[in-house]
């Protein structure tokens, strides 16, 4: 038994140190731009494919491969900061945000068009032998990554701390305009910045995937996610500090599997995220009172007037949707339209919460799966007829996910999307798991065909109108909603959350109102999907989802009704007229996002 | 004096950043009706004094009182609830809202017919009374929106014209005006002004000074900081200097002008934007 708990240590420490190398690029980056990189996961994907190019293609020696992956992910860095981020340095807070989000899904989308989405074996070159140490044993890999971990550490230590540019860094850190005033040239400490934490991040991906003899694209979203829980416990910005978080996660983690199973080790990753952004949301060495950064006012979104549609144009458009499958049009057609407006729906609700009031939710597919989970086992397991279990559906929804997002209530900007992404992840780890209610990885099947008072909507024509009505419905609701005195109170605390606090808007009373109002959307759309789909599981309402929603709230102009409609049918239409493949979407969903954010941040039809 | 009624009360405030004393020990009595300033060369803790009055930062000792009770460490929001305004030094106006939301979000304590005041259920009532809109509700928005007009409009023709424009698109002195009407919708039992007149040219300046002592006649109880001497000196009943957290000197405008501990602190930190006033005043 102790030998196994030394075991687990020993497996908990090293990846820590895996992660610590995730980590501490991440805090390094958030130090000097104050951003969190959702694109390092990618970076860490692309080292690790690099990888294995060296080694399965290329048979490289180990030495080599590393000083490889180095380099070519420090290259991929470069390129990222130099061509996604630097042009976005006096835009609003959101768009790095939306860029680095943007970046990691057309690198993750590039890899896994290059090499399938299929998983591959990155051998470790090392002998596969153990040495007994105590009650456990260790193997050369582990001190391979023990080895790069700490040498890495030793030597960024001696170059923030002996070296020029170490200097310009950490000055930049600490203050970034009195740096520059001091001749600091920012956009160099960037660079280096970026340049160190991708190498960093790339070889980070290298040694997971021999350790763990496997490679696969979604390795990324992990890495990014568990880097950043790291990041956060230790404190953002905080060096040090990301290594300590990235041994305790990876120790917290180990432990986990020993008690409960592997199925729950990403739970505990996120669960940890979430207790600490709550109770101390600065990390566990920082001091938990910090005097609040005072942001200038109406800049996180980009400031525009949205674009006036005339009444009637509004009337004649919905017209001509609602009388469309009086005409010959093909059931491909109607279909394609089909997933539009369930697609709005989504937007509607992400289009409130992102826009409206400004929290930016990564996770919001997992409103759809909560809806269609519900609306599923209550028309399956109570017999409830289909048109009250999709409502069940809206209302579970709306409660559940308002009360689990609502610990992250106090965070802001950055913090308050890998909270939603966290919370997203369990959800659908809570699905996998809770066998006995979801039925775990089998899903749910045999889940019955949409009805209404009795009728089975079974026709194309008929599941149209009815998913375009309950759109319209959905979207006639929220622009009253943003009519009334709700709606500029949460445009304000958007705007600025102080003088909103200041004036005696209590930030818990209207985000819950904000994610109660747009999860029922959200859950009306999963339960429909579900009645359609007639087979759902853990993974079928992903992450992919939640950032197709995001491009099309921003494609719409955030917080704009019309707009998200608008941008559902153009996003899931417009690769429909072009035939473009399927496995090439969601390439171009990112492409999109980074567009728009570069060129575009008001959107099509302007902010609202 | 002894008859005044007292309407906010420091008492050994005190806030620390690490090494550093913020607010130390302050205390100061403001009676109803009454306007003090605050003066003090920059970084002496004018604006964290503020912070801890509002509840948008707690104090390490010390305590506030408002009309007799307690209201350390508040939040923000049940502060505005009880009648304290503020305005912020670096203008925080909500800047995708037009000017006419900005000022309404001012007079959001005040709502009542769509904010019923039931525990639990409240927020769902809201959300519900939002979206059904009974003719209660609308006659509420309609009388605000009625009254953030005539708020307006006690700044000449500087606001009204633009009421439907986003506050982004507004100059600077405009952008200052709209945080006073908004903190105006409030109906404040206590005002707070941050530097309500910086970035403003001398006729701005004027203007403001001119609507401050309006208000003053009205009998609103201000706690203002500002810069620009002349116009402290003419408004205040009393004045209290800050430096480095501390205060040292309180009285009348013409005492503490020449008190050589204020000729000190502000000669010794440099010229501050309040040196420069004294010396071409």
């Amino acid at each position: 038994m102790m030998s196994s708990w030394l075991d687990y240590t020993i497996n908990g420490l090293i990846v820590g140190n895996v992660y610590a190398l995730v980590a501490v690029g991440l805090a390094l980056i958030f130090g000097v731009s104050r951003l969190i990189n959702f694109a390092q996961g990618s970076i860490y994907l692309v080292g690790a494919y690099i990888g294995w190019v060296a080694v399965v293609q290329l048979h490289t020696p180990l030495p080599l491969t590393i000083i490889i992956v180095a380099a070519a992910s420090a290259l991929v860095g470069l390129i990222i900061e130099r061509f996604g981020l630097r042009p976005l340095q006096n835009s609003v807070r959101i768009a790095p945000l939306l860029a680095t989000i943007g970046i990691s899904f057309v690198l993750d989308q590039l890899v896994m068009l290059t090499f399938s989405p299929n998983p591959r074996a990155l051998p470790s070159q090392l002998p596969d032998v153990r040495f007994q140490v105590g009650g456990g044993t260790i193997g050369p890999l582990d001190l391979l990554i023990a080895g790069v971990g700490l040498t890495s550490a030793l030597l960024l230590f001696v170059f923030l701390r002996y070296s020029k540019l170490g200097w310009a860094i950490r000055a930049t850190a600490q203050d970034r305009d009195a740096a520059m005033q001091m001749g600091v040239d920012v956009n160099r400490v960037n660079q280096a910045v970026f340049g160190i934490a991708a190498a960093l991040g790339g070889v980070s991906g290298l040694l997971v995937g021999m350790y763990y003899n496997q490679i696969d694209t979604a390795m990324s979203l992990q890495a990014t996610l568990k880097g950043v829980v790291a990041e956060v416990v230790g404190g953002a910005g905080n060096v040090p500090g990301a290594v300590i978080g990235s041994l305790l996660l990876g120790l917290v983690e180990s432990y986990g599997v020993a008690v409960f199973g592997t199925s729950y080790r990403n739970l505990f990753a996120f669960l940890l995220l979430v207790v600490v952004l709550v109770l101390r949301p600065n990390g566990l060495f920082a001091s938990a009172r910090q005097a609040p950064p005072e942001p200038l006012t109406g800049t996180f979104i980009a400031p525009s007037r949205p674009v006036r549609i005339p009444r009637w144009a509004l009337l004649v458009a919905a017209a001509i949707f609602a009388i469309l499958p009086f005409f010959p049009v093909s059931f491909y057609v109607l279909q394609t339209l089909i997933n539009a407006w369930l697609l709005g729906m989504l937007a509607l609700s992400l289009t409130l919460v992102a826009g409206t009031i400004g929290q930016v939710s990564l996770g919001h597919a997992a409103l759809l799966a909560i809806g269609a989970y519900t609306s599923a086992l209550l028309s399956l397991t109570f017999a409830i007829p289909v048109g009250l279990a999709i409502i069940g559906g809206g209302l579970m929804s709306a409660a559940l996910g308002t009360a689990l997002i609502s610990p992250s209530f106090r965070l802001r900007g950055h913090y308050v999307s890998i909270a939603t992404l966290a919370i997203g992840e369990i959800v659908s780890l809570v699905i996998l798991n809770w066998e006995s209610v979801t039925r775990g990885p089998i899903g749910i099947s045999g889940i019955p065909p949409l009805s209404l008072f009795g009728y089975e909507l079974v026709s194309p024509t008929s599941i149209y109108w009815f998913s375009f009505i309950v759109m319209v419905v959905l979207a006639l609701l929220q622009a009253r909603l943003l009519g009334s005195h709700l709606g500029r109170s949460f445009r304000a605390i958007r705007d600025d959350d102080i003088a909103a606090r200041a004036y005696g808007l209590s930030l818990n009373r209207y985000k819950s109102l904000a994610f109660i109002f747009g999860g029922f959307a959200a859950g009306i759309s999963g339960g429909i999907a579900a009645h359609l789909y007639s087979y759902i599981n853990h993974e079928t309402f992903n992450t992919q989802q939640s950032i197709l929603a995001l491009t099309v709230v921003i494609l719409g102009g955030l917080g704009n009704v019309v707009g998200a409609i608008v941008g559902a049918v153009a996003l899931v239409g417009l690769p429909e007229v072009f035939r473009i493949a399927a496995e090439y979407r969601i390439l171009i969903y990112g492409i999109v996002l980074l567009l728009l954010v570069r060129f575009r941040p008001q959107g099509l039809l302007g902010t609202m | 004096m002894a008859e005044q009624h007292i309407m906010l009360s420091l008492r050994g405030l005190t806030r620390r950043f690490g090494g550093l004393t913020a607010v130390d020990a302050i205390d100061l009595d403001l009676a109803k009706g009454e306007l003090i300033s605050i003066i003090g060369p920059n970084g002496a803790g004018k604006t964290t004094l503020f912070n801890l009055v509002t509840g948008l930062d707690r104090p390490d000792a010390g305590n506030v009182s408002f009309e007799g009770q307690d209201i350390t460490g508040l939040s923000p929001e049940r502060l505005a609830g009880q009648g304290i305004a503020r305005t912020f030094q670096l203008g925080r106006v909500f800047g995708n809202l037009s000017v006419m939301d900005n000022v309404l979000i001012g007079a959001h304590t005040r709502l009542r017919a769509v904010k019923p005041a039931v525990p639990v259920i409240g927020p769902l009532l809201e959300l519900g009374l939002a979206l059904l809109r009974p003719s209660s509700v609308r006659d509420e928005e309609e009388r605000l929106r009625e009254e953030v007009k005539a708020i307006l409009a006690r700044f000449g023709e500087r606001l009204l014209p633009r009421i439907d424009q986003p506050a982004y698109s507004l100059s600077y002195a405009n952008r200052r005006r709209v945080e006073i009407a908004r903190a105006l919708a409030l109906r404040p039992r206590l005002l707070l002004l941050d530097e309500p007149t910086a970035g403003m040219n001398p006729t701005e300046t004027a203007e403001m000074q001119g609507l401050v002592a309006e208000l003053k006649a009205e009998g609103l109880t201000i706690l203002l900081i500002e810069h620009k001497l002349e116009m402290v000196m003419r408004l205040s009943n009393r004045v209290i200097v800050m430096d480095e957290g501390k205060k040292i000197a309180e009285g009348p405008g013409e005492q503490v002008r020449g008190d050589p501990k204020v000729i000190e602190a502000y000669l010794g930190h440099g010229l501050s934007g309040a040196a420069e006033q004294e010396s071409a005043a």
